[in-house]
């Protein structure tokens, strides 16, 4: 697997998470992918963009084009923060587990709406959740 | 402060969404639209949805929100104009937005209102059927 391009974007104020909206909308445009996918990939974004903000204290989503061994092209996006992490993740992934006031539909939802989903955290340190969408 | 405007078209209330939300503004919205309900003692609420390019489970949750508390204030909410890949995404993502009345666009809306309104012979809205267009109701409405 190819990284062609990457852009990092800072996850700090409310402002940012349409920031990051906006400019994941702008990568799946370039990508190519098609409205409904576009609409899949922009709406896992802002679920993730805010747990970043919401549950992590705030981080950085990093942009990556990708290019795949047989030439399928690709947008990975990686939310990090160095919050309290998620001290489950099987339950954090449950359908409607909210440690907050949401529905906790974010994760698994977003897991859903993408092709890959993977989730490193560590109590005490971050959260990392890596997400792909192949065109 | 930046506000989501919110117009009066006889007894019921206009919002339009046209701008990509951060959470405060939708939360705010929330709270105007409390206040213009029992103000205007408002019997519908539209939601116009159309420019939106994502619904995601915050704005969902907005929405089921103003759902219900303008239910509580005996109005009823329709959303209307979700974009069809908004609908897709929605479902996969896993809200069902229950209890949320949709219609394709705002005169669609309008009659729903008007129709399930109609059962209650509620006096204003009578006048409401009687202007028919929108147009109509909306530029009574400023006078
Ligand atoms: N970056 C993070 N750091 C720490 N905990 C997290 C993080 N992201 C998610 N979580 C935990 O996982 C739970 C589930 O997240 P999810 O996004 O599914 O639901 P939610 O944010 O609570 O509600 P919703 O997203 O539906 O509004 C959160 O309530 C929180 O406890
Ligand atoms: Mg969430």
């Amino acid at each position: 697997m190819q990284v062609t391009k990457t852009e990092r974007f800072p996850i700090r104020v409310q402002s940012d998470v349409v920031v990051v909206r906006q400019k994941v909308r702008n990568w799946t445009i370039e990508l190519g992918l098609s409205l409904i996918d576009q609409t899949k990939v922009i709406t896992a974004a802002s679920e993730l963009a805010r747990n970043t903000l919401e549950y992590g204290g705030g981080g950085e989503v990093e942009l990556a084009s990708l290019k795949n061994d047989i030439g399928k092209n690709g947008l990975r996006l990686i939310f990090e923060d160095q919050g309290p992490g998620i001290p489950d993740i099987n339950l954090a992934l449950t359908d409607g587990y909210t440690s907050g006031g949401g529905l906790g539909m974010g994760l698994s939802g977003s897991r859903r709406l993408m092709n890959e989903f993977n989730i490193e955290s560590e109590v005490g340190k971050g959260t990392r959740v890596t997400v792909i969408k192949w065109k | 402060m930046e506000r989501i405007p919110i117009l009066k078209l006889g007894s019921f209330l206009l919002v339009t969404i046209q701008v990509d939300m951060h959470d405060e503004l939708a939360v705010r919205l929330q709270d105007d639209l409390t206040t213009k309900i029992v103000d205007s003692s408002a019997r519908g609420v539209l939601i116009d949805i159309s420019a939106l390019d994502i619904v995601d489970s915050f704005i969902g949750r907005m929405l089921a929100g103003i759902a219900s508390m303008s239910k509580i204030l005996d109005a009823q909410t329709v959303v209307v104009g979700m974009q069809p890949a908004v609908a897709i995404t929605l479902v996969e993502l896993g809200l069902s937005l229950d209890g949320i009345k949709t219609a394709l666009n705002v005169d669609r809306g309008m009659k729903l209102l008007r129709d399930s309104l109609e059962l209650s012979e509620d006096e204003n809205l009578a006048a409401g059927e009687a202007n028919g267009e929108f147009e109509s109701i909306h530029a009574s409405d400023e006078n």
